[in-house]
């Protein structure tokens, strides 16, 4: 099992190593991610024609519908619509887009790192190094999967024994020990990075 | 080049063409999904605090629920938002 990230002295990167099956998880949720910030498309307008469409650079002026993209694209201005909505136009885009690359940055290097296509077994073992900025495209990442599951599941403050209650075989209860272990390589990787 | 004109337009705020006014504010809510550790490595990140002071902001954030983290111009905010967006966190903007 993954001890999770640590600052390697020397040469002043960020590494870890996973087993074949905690670096599949990761590639899996990252994936999810991706298809998750393409899944509405973020774009309010229709155009007929071809030509509008090509110069439209405008983005959504309304939150999205479902409740994880809400949270990773909050209404900035809390009683000003309109203001919210001009917000939105101008940033939602990019930070899809973003985001998206921070999710992609992971799959990529996992695999550079010799993460297999498929037929993942434990015999493989990724050891990923990471530079300062990817290793922070990684820990940006990390929040997104993590407010990801969180809002799916249903999260909140406090809830911890509402977890461990379940039976271990609760689909919900696998998803929770997921997020927790999202956590756990997320602080490791502060740790790492403020070291 | 420009004209000067004997009249100020009904649709001037005031606020916003003060000299030097910072009259809005970035705020960050608690969720109960971010790592303490994460807020305030991000606070030290992306606003420059120290250690102590990205601490304390983390701490007001978790237990009374909000925090104001930054003070400036209207863009200045909306920057400021955005960023916290991109890192995840809860923010909105409002004016001080």
């Amino acid at each position: 099992m993954t001890e999770g990230f640590h600052k390697h002295r020397r040469s002043g990167r960020v590494i870890a190593e996973f087993t074949g099956s905690e670096a599949d998880l990761l590639r899996s949720l990252a994936s999810q991610l991706v298809e998750l910030l393409h899944s509405e498309v973020a774009a309010p307008v229709e155009h007929d024609d071809p030509m509008a469409r090509l110069f439209d650079f405008t983005g959504p002026t309304t939150a999205p519908e479902d409740p994880v993209l809400q949270r990773l694209f909050p209404t900035a201005y809390v009683e000003d619509e309109e203001a919210a909505g001009e917000f939105r136009r101008f940033t939602e885009g990019a930070l899809r887009d973003g985001k998206a690359r921070g999710a992609r940055a992971i799959i990529e290097a996992l695999e550079e790192s010799g993460l297999p296509a498929d037929d993942v077994d434990d015999a493989v073992h990724v050891d990923v190094e990471l530079d300062e900025g990817e290793a922070m495209a990684w820990l940006k990442s990390f929040t997104d999967i993590r407010l990801a599951l969180a809002t799916r599941l249903g999260v909140e403050e406090g809830d911890e024994e509402r977890w461990a209650a379940l039976p271990d075989d609760d689909p919900a209860a696998q998803a929770h020990d997921i997020y927790d272990w999202v956590g756990y390589l997320q602080e490791t990787l502060v740790e790492a990075l403020s070291a | 080049m420009s004209t000067a004109s004997p009249e100020v337009g009904s649709e001037t705020v005031p606020d916003e063409i003060t000299f030097l006014s910072r009259p809005w504010v970035t705020v960050v809510w608690n969720d109960p999904v971010n790592l303490m550790s994460y807020v305030s490595f991000v606070f030290q990140k992306y606003f420059g605090y120290s250690k102590a002071e990205a601490e304390k902001l983390m701490l007001q954030v978790h237990e009374e629920g909000r925090s104001v983290v930054s003070t400036g111009t209207r863009e200045e905010m909306e920057r400021d938002v955005q960023a916290m967006h991109e890192y995840g966190l809860w923010a909105t903007m409002e004016k001080q």
